[in-house]
């Protein structure tokens, strides 16, 4: 069974008087343990599909199903526990927050979970440690580069063991070799420990990685072999 | 961590600011405790001895500086309706180097006390001091203070009254001790024997300060004031006469000007404060949109995200609210001694500092919860849209 089916998904936007349609009718399944790219033109609706499979906005019509479960018919409160259990965020600006130490930025989502205090420092050491960065728990987000920021909150986002990682351009604010080894440890994430991952990018080169490359335009896809 | 960490994190997000504002907060909370603790004293009157309704006080009509002949006590006494008269004068005088300074009135001892049996001393020592003409006795909080024995002379030196020998250097005995009607309230004054006093000085000799009058009935205070004060209408001391209540319900009243202009100054300073932290906390809240958000993203729900924000903000007045309220204990202590002189006690009560804090948590949820509504409404994808 696919882990993600998005039937007839529709998505508009309000502003003033002008309604935009962004998304126009996409259907997709995903399965589970795919690594799939995304890739279009700027304004093509990459994010808006992103979001609502991630549950972080409604559709305007269509229905999202992650692992059996109706997006569409859930509540804003139901979709945050629900994202809370199911999925990893990644960002294209890594979005720590400044004041916490790497560990406490891990550590975050389980403030959501009824895990104890050791146990979720566990958690965010063995998260920080997949990602490569145990020795630098105690630095807060300033003082780490861009690509150590990243993997703390690749860190953050598999601390919680969702199923789907959703990544918007996680490679997009870095320089090639840090953005390969970014790749690598998506690779990593998606063969060694199961997850499904869907990444938004525009980088070519990190499309290859995935294994199957989704192309959208003006608010449809145009599916291509990988 | 724990979510308070997570607050706590949040606070030194910028460490100036957070201390700006904390500093203007500790001020106000000092400011609010001090100035209430002042204003509590006057206002429940544990400051000053009770007055008496059926007491008069007769003194010259146009100012108080100026003394009355000791002749007027026989024609007050003989004033339908009043019962007995004593008499009372202002010495002034510094003892010591003048550093703290407390009352001396010359009077007639026996009547003196006979007219205020609020104030209790021993029968002997009384008399003692009835028989002394150099004798005076002091509270007995006073002599604790100073460390005087009955038997010790203490030295005053004359600024208003000299010596009719020139010196200034007047000396008395001190031959006992009195109370108020209880602890606390000390009469706080020094009484020294008039007929000492009015030999010894170099002018103005058979005058006083004032005269006390006790009413047959305290029902008739208006009618026999008013009687005194014709009987010496066309003479050359004119006088005004008025009860010891009204003479207190005056000064309250000045101490009523002086509450309202005691909330004036806290509600400037506390408006300021709602200012200033409200823009602190709305400049916080606009730095940290997209934290927020991720916030969101990774589960927080929209009510826990405005407890968050509103936490903040609690936390934030409540800290300085607590260091403001330790500072006033620590100035209280200071203070302390020299606001006892000047206004009987001066003590932070339980119920200011608890006001206090209460006020300072309401200042938090004031200040908080226009930036915690906006973040429990702030939209994910928008958020995360303007980065
Ligand atoms: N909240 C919104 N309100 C109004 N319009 C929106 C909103 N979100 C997206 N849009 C519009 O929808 C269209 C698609 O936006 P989206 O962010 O999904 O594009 P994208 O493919 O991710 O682009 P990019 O590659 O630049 O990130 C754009 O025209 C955008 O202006
Ligand atoms: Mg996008």
């Amino acid at each position: 069974m696919a882990l993600v089916r998005c039937q007839d998904l529709q998505k508009s936007f309000v502003k003033g008087r002008e309604t935009v349609e962004v998304l126009d009718g996409i259907n997709l399944e995903i399965q589970q343990g795919d690594f799939l790219a995304l890739m279009g033109p700027s304004g093509s609706g990459k994010t808006t599909l992103l979001n609502l499979i991630g549950g972080l906005d409604h559709p305007s019509a269509g229905a999202v199903e992650v692992g059996g479960v109706p997006l569409n018919e859930m509540s804003a409160r139901q979709l945050a526990k629900w994202r809370a259990e199911n999925i990893g965020f990644v960002f294209q600006f890594y979005n720590l927050l400044p004041v916490l130490s790497a560990q406490r930025n891990v550590e975050l989502p389980l403030l959501l979970t009824p895990l104890s205090s050791r146990q979720r420092k566990a958690n965010a050491a063995t998260a920080l440690k997949i990602v490569g960065l145990e020795d630098r728990a105690k630095h807060k987000p300033g003082e780490l580069s861009g690509g150590q920021q990243q993997r703390v909150a690749i860190a953050r986002a598999i601390v919680a063991d969702p199923t789907l990682l959703v990544c918007d351009e996680p490679t997009g604010d870095l320089d090639r070799e840090t953005a390969d080894e970014i790749l690598s440890l998506l690779e990593v994430l998606n063969q060694e420990h199961g997850k499904t991952i869907i990444m938004v990018t525009h980088d070519p080169k990190a499309a290859e990685r995935a294994a199957q490359v989704l192309r959208m335009d003006k608010g449809r896809l145009a599916q291509e072999a990988a | 961590m724990s979510k308070l960490g997570l607050l706590w994190a949040n606070l030194f997000r910028r460490r100036t600011r957070t201390l700006l504002t904390l500093l203007s907060l500790l001020v106000a909370m000092l400011l609010f405790i001090l100035l209430r603790t002042i204003s509590l004293v006057f206002t429940d009157g544990s400051g000053f001895s009770p007055a008496s309704v059926d007491r008069l006080v007769v003194a010259a009509k146009y100012s108080i500086i100026d003394s009355l002949p000791i002749s007027a006590l026989q024609q007050i006494q003989a004033v339908e309706g009043v019962d007995a008269v004593t008499h009372a004068e202002w010495f002034g005088g510094v003892y010591q180097d003048g550093a703290d300074f407390f009352p001396k009135f010359p009077v007639d001892p026996k009547a003196y006390f006979d007219l205020h049996p609020e104030f209790h001393i021993d029968p002997e020592q009384l008399q003692a001091f009835i028989n002394t003409r150099s004798g005076a006795v002091a509270p007995k909080d006073m002599a604790e203070k100073y460390g005087w024995r009955i038997g010790d002379k203490i030295p005053i030196q004359g600024d208003i009254w000299g010596k009719r020998d020139g010196s200034r250097n007047w000396e008395f005995d001190l031959v006992g001790l009195y109370t108020g009607v209880d602890e606390d309230r000390s009469p706080g004054v020094l009484l020294l024997h008039y007929d000492y006093f009015d030999e010894a000085r170099e002018y103005d000799s058979g005058t006083t300060g004032w005269f006390i009058v006790r009413l047959a009935d305290g029902e008739r205070a208006a009618e026999v004031a008013n009687r005194i004060d014709q009987l010496f209408a066309n003479s050359s001391d004119p006088t005004r006469t008025s009860t010891e209540a009204e003479q207190q319900r005056q000064f309250m009243q000045q101490i009523g000007d002086i509450e309202l202009m005691m909330s004036g100054i806290l509600g400037a300073v506390f408006f300021t404060i709602l200012l200033l932290t409200g823009n602190t906390m709305a400049q916080s809240l606009r730095e940290r949109v997209p934290e927020l958000a991720v916030l969101k993203a990774v589960g927080f729900g929209d009510a826990a995200v405005a407890a968050l924000v509103l936490g903040e903000a609690v936390l934030l007045c409540l800290l300085g609210g607590v260091l403001g309220a330790a500072l006033a204990l620590l100035v209280a202590l200071v203070i302390g001694p020299g606001m006892e002189q000047a206004i009987g006690v001066f003590e932070v009560r339980a119920t200011t500092v608890a006001a206090a804090l209460g006020l300072s948590a309401a200042l938090g949820l004031a200040v908080g919860a226009f930036p915690a509504f906006r973040a429990r409404r702030l939209s994910i994808i928008e958020a995360l849209r303007a980065v």
